[in-house]
């Protein structure tokens, strides 16, 4: 009794959760690419009939906002990199015991709502704004001069919000290299340029490696910082996928685009990982695992 | 030391604290303009400063409702989430069993699945199945994606875990119930606590996923971003200073406790 009740423990821990992601995100899953095959409209409902055309036409029509949003997703990762590893390694090996007060500092605008951060933004770069405002009045600026409802407005809209996901993976791998592989490597003559490249940077990777996957895949599927900050030009995917279900009804393109969207995303993070192998894929986890 | 790498680190010291700075200026302007003593319908000129919008800051009757909806939906969802998620833990942490490699995986999946992708496949389901959306669709999509953060933060601790401090529990007579109230849940604890503070912040925050699922329910996520269209109210930045220094103030206080019990043994890294 006591033995068959122990087999079963981990089945009845694990029941609640399970039911409840299989009945909020497993049949979703399934239910939206089911729909993504329908024709039909909003009036007189949807129907099953294979409708394959829907991911070509899809495609097809918003090719541009699905590309420029996988463009705007790298830019911003790369963004959050290059400016993320500088100031992770001067905490991680140069702040000393204000280390935790520099990476609460770091973090510490994330506590406001991610939507208010966005708007906030805007108001900082309206053309009129508190900014750009006095700038243009007192003729710094040229009066032409615009960074709202541009395509840079976006990416570094997307850098700010995503950041976090970049900063802590590289800090986490910095912090636990140990500080005495840096001595070993001066003790052998390294250069401070020789130390870093040969020792730090590789040690570090696999935080970078992992903080691409986690700004890439968000950053793309945003629509926030397009809607907030972009203008008619600088639309992504997800500005089309919210209109088509919201504007249009279209709910069968709209699934079909969400569900390209994520093949996209899951098929490119499956490559990258495969690309950094086995081991190198194992590290990256453990790193953005905490462990 | 050299003179010439002190420089370079002191570059370093200074490009962090820009860093930071830019990463607060949009803070800032958000602080600063819950003061402005704004007249139009747009509040992105200073004209002065005020103390009207404190005043009157459960004014707007609809943001009111709205941020209370924020955080009753996040209170729901982090209490359900963190006992649901943390039983997945301990359960995938602890324990090897048929089907718990599929766990992993749907985990891994719900964390990485980009959210509108989420938000697009609950819709679907509930526009497939007729489901009215609104305050109940809201509260069940928030619970399912915390529970996978809470499982995941949980697991990482629990396997960290040694085992012989339950079986040595086990051998001084120590029943299931008495082994997980008094031996396992203290030592997961600063697990379950992350996991529950990450489900908090994820659904006070949370903006696609709630559009895509709350019908005419309505957060203060989604209110500020409807308020864009005609100017958003300086009350905004007012609940948004306020919910701000909260957060702030609990996370001081988080990481100086933690920082406090985890002390000692920080010492011996």
């Amino acid at each position: 009794m006591r033995r068959a009740r122990g087999r079963f423990t981990p089945y009845l821990m694990i029941l609640p959760g399970g039911l409840w992601l299989a009945a909020f995100f497993v049949v979703p899953m399934a239910l939206m690419v089911s729909l993504s095959l329908q024709t039909g409209n909003l009036v007189d409902g949807f129907r099953q009939t294979f409708h394959w055309q829907n991911y070509t036409y899809a495609l097809d029509t918003y090719r541009d906002a699905f590309l420029r949003s996988l463009w705007y997703g790298l830019l911003a990762t790369a963004a959050c990199a290059a400016l993320s590893y500088p100031a992770a390694y001067w905490i991680a090996f140069r702040a000393g015991r204000h280390k935790s007060t520099y990476l609460v500092l770091l973090l510490l605008p994330y506590f406001v709502s991610y939507v208010l951060r966005t708007v906030s933004w805007k108001l900082v770069l309206t053309d009129n704004g508190p900014l750009l405002g006095p700038l243009r009045d007192h003729g710094i600026l040229p009066q032409d001069f615009h960074v709202l409802d541009t395509g840079f407005a976006v990416v570094s809209g997307l850098t700010y919000n995503f950041l976090p996901f970049m900063v802590l993976p590289i800090y986490v791998a910095l912090e636990r290299i140990d500080p005495r592989l840096v001595e070993a490597a001066h003790d052998l003559y390294a250069s401070r340029a020789q130390a870093f490249a040969r020792v730090v940077l590789p040690l570090s990777l696999p935080g970078v490696l992992a903080g691409v996957i986690m700004t890439f895949a968000p950053a793309s599927a945003d629509y926030v910082n397009a809607e907030v900050l972009g203008g008619p030009r600088d639309t992504m995917v997800g500005n089309v996928i919210q209109a088509e279900y919201f504007d249009n009804g279209a709910y069968p393109v709209a699934s079909a685009l969400s569900f390209a969207l994520m093949a996209v995303l899951l098929l490119g993070v499956f490559a990258y990982a495969r690309a950094l192998g086995a081991r190198g894929a194992r590290s990256v986890l453990d790193v953005a695992a905490g462990r | 030391m050299t003179p010439r790498p002190r420089e370079a680190v002191s570059g370093l010291r200074v490009y962090t604290l820009l860093l930071i700075a830019w990463l607060l200026l949009p803070v800032a302007v958000m602080i600063a303009f819950g003061f402005n003593d704004a007249h139009g319908k747009q509040n992105f000129r200073w004209e002065g400063f005020t103390l009207r919008w404190y005043a009157h800051l459960l004014d707007k009757g609809d943001l009111t409702t709205a941020v209370l909806n924020s955080l009753t939906i996040a209170l729901l969802s982090t209490l359900v989430s963190t006992v649901i998620g943390t039983l997945a833990g301990i359960a995938l942490g602890r324990h090897r069993f048929r089907g718990g490699g599929a766990a992993n995986l749907v985990l891994l999946m719900a964390i990485s699945c980009p959210e509108i992708v989420m938000g697009a496949s609950l819709l679907s389901m509930f526009v497939t199945f007729g489901v009215p959306r609104g305050y109940p669709t809201v509260l069940a999509a928030h619970v399912m994606f915390s529970i996978a953060f809470v499982a995941v933060t949980v697991r990482a601790r629990v396997a960290r875990l040694d085992p012989a401090v339950e079986e040595a529990a086990r051998d001084l007579g120590a029943g299931p119930w008495t082994r997980f109230r008094l031996v396992t849940l203290p030592m997961i604890r600063p697990g379950v606590v992350a996991g529950a503070l990450l489900a908090f912040t994820l659904s006070v925050d949370d903006f696609v996923i709630t559009g895509f699922t709350g019908g005419a329910t309505v957060t203060f996520p989604l209110w500020i971003y409807g308020s864009t269209r005609t100017g958003t109210p300086p009350q905004v930045n007012v609940m948004g200073t306020l919910i701000f220094a909260s957060g702030a103030l609990i996370a001081v206080v988080v990481a100086r406790r933690t920082a406090a019990a985890a002390g000692p043994q920080a010492r011996d890294r």
